[in-house]
């Protein structure tokens, strides 16, 4: 099983790696548009800002690879709301937010706190699924996932399962070829392991 | 919603996991890594590895351990102790941490704060604060991995947690050093006082000794996870018995 990780400046890459490598995965950690293009399958992990993200992959010259990559692509955490349109994150007076990959519609929005829910939110959640997909064979709901963030895709026809957190939580999104994980695979014990397996047969 | 999550804290020195009553006195609990693969087998929901000589003797984690724990565990962990930039709290992410904490370098500098929630998230960016009563206030410690060092930090406990959510902490592990290491209970006046004043988590440290503090914590001052260290190391109260106990009290866990 090869994956390509794509390792740009922006956090949890070694996490990722070594929940692959636990699965016996051969894990290529990349920055160069050309290892993009011929990946078997990716995944493109993230913790950060979404501007800051978009910077760095802007800089390396691999948005427009991303967005042509023809075989299974997974956006992990910030790598999920890449995958959106827009985000309202970094949004100030002059600057309506961050342009992000488009390969999903919609607009990724802060998650406003209120009482008894603090944002970001952090911590474990049930999952609970809306449609089979093969990323999520073995997966059931309840099971339990890690979440780390202070913003929130929106929850439309993509989304596969999702999280109660006052609000509906895109947990797991699909639209052809793209999947994403709101969680973290990478740290969300057993059900992680079984979606990250997933992915990695899924067939290239 | 959330899980209220259960947090064993290892405080690190020079590799091994210690424990001492209110920070002195330090007795050896076992390696770092045994102990990490022993919680995570055990259902904790997250681990805190602090380095406790860190900070006081002005030198920085080794990251050597941080990957060998990343690799390690299938759970989130959340390292502390001694970052003083913003490189070295992106290193700690870049070797697999999944969160960083800082407490004496935010005081001498908050706009560090602010720098590694632009850099890295706010949702990485933990700010640490050991608060003990004095003269009628909670007031904010530093050092407290020292008793020679230890000393107050001139600074509100209410009004810092509020500057540091203010500069993009995501989320605040409020240490009671009044209640540490005696496992009389959490502080749960303060921690309720301090869930007021924030929007971000808060995660409760200090004090707990018997699974009923737990329960307290979680139901009179609302924190989203209540960390503890010598309770869990020295077998007093195993993970599994505990999530069994706040389930039967109704206090949502993952089990």
């Amino acid at each position: 099983m090869n994956v390509t990780l794509i390792g740009y400046g922006s956090g949890n890459v070694a996490s990722v790696r070594f929940a692959l490598e636990r699965l016996g995965a051969r894990v290529r950690i990349t920055d160069d548009p050309a290892d993009v293009a011929e990946a078997e399958r990716i995944i493109l992990p993230g913790v950060g800002a979404a501007g800051y993200a978009m910077q760095r992959l802007k800089a390396l010259g691999l948005i427009e690879p991303l967005r042509r990559f023809p075989r299974p692509l997974l956006g992990v955490c910030l790598g999920q709301q890449l995958l959106f349109e827009t985000s309202a994150e970094d949004e100030d007076a002059e600057n309506g937010g961050a342009d992000l990959l488009g390969l999903i519609p919609g607009r990724v929005e802060a998650i406003l706190p209120a009482p008894s829910r603090p944002s970001p939110h952090m911590g474990w959640s049930r999952l609970s699924i809306r449609r089979d997909n093969p990323l999520l064979d073995g997966v059931q709901s309840g099971d339990w996932a890690y979440f780390v963030h202070g913003f929130v895709c929106p929850d439309g026809p993509a989304t596969l399962a999702a999280a109660d957190y006052g609000i509906a939580v895109p947990a797991v999104v699909n639209s052809a070829n793209r999947w994403g994980c709101q969680f973290h695979p990478e740290r969300s014990a057993a059900a992680g392991a079984r979606i990250l397996k997933n992915f990695l047969e899924l067939p290239a | 919603m959330t899980a209220r999550r259960i947090i064993p804290c290892l405080d690190v020195k020079d590799g091994r996991v210690v424990k001492g009553v209110r920070f002195e006195g330090h007795v050896d609990m076992g390696d770092a890594a045994e102990l990490a693969a022993r919680y995570r087998d055990q259902g904790a929901d997250e681990l805190v590895f602090y380095d406790i000589t860190a900070s006081p003797e002005g030198r920085t984690l080794d990251y050597g351990w941080v990957q060998d724990i990343a690799r390690l565990l299938d759970i989130p962990f959340c390292v502390a102790g001694g970052i003083r930039t913003v490189e070295q709290a992106a290193r700690c992410l870049d070797h697999g941490a999944d969160k960083v904490s800082i407490n004496s370098p935010a005081l001498e500098r908050p706009e560090m704060i602010r720098e590694m929630a632009a850099r890295l998230g706010r949702q990485c960016v933990v700010v640490g604060v050991d608060s003990a009563f004095q003269d009628g206030e909670w007031r904010v410690h530093q050092y407290t991995g020292d008793p020679n060092a230890r000393r107050g930090a001139g600074r509100l406990t209410m009004d810092w947690i509020v500057e540091a959510q203010g500069l993009g902490a995501g989320e605040i592990v409020l240490n009671c050093i009044d209640q540490d290491g005696v496992r009389k209970g959490y502080d749960v006046g303060q921690l309720a006082e301090a869930r007021q004043r924030l929007t971000i988590p808060l995660v409760a440290s200090g004090g707990a000794g018997a699974v009923e503090h737990f329960r307290e914590v979680f139901v009179q001052a609302d924190v989203s996870g209540a960390l503890a260290a010598s309770v869990f190391h020295s077998g007093a109260i195993a993970v599994p018995d505990l999530k069994r106990y706040l389930d039967q009290q109704c206090v949502e866990v993952r089990i």
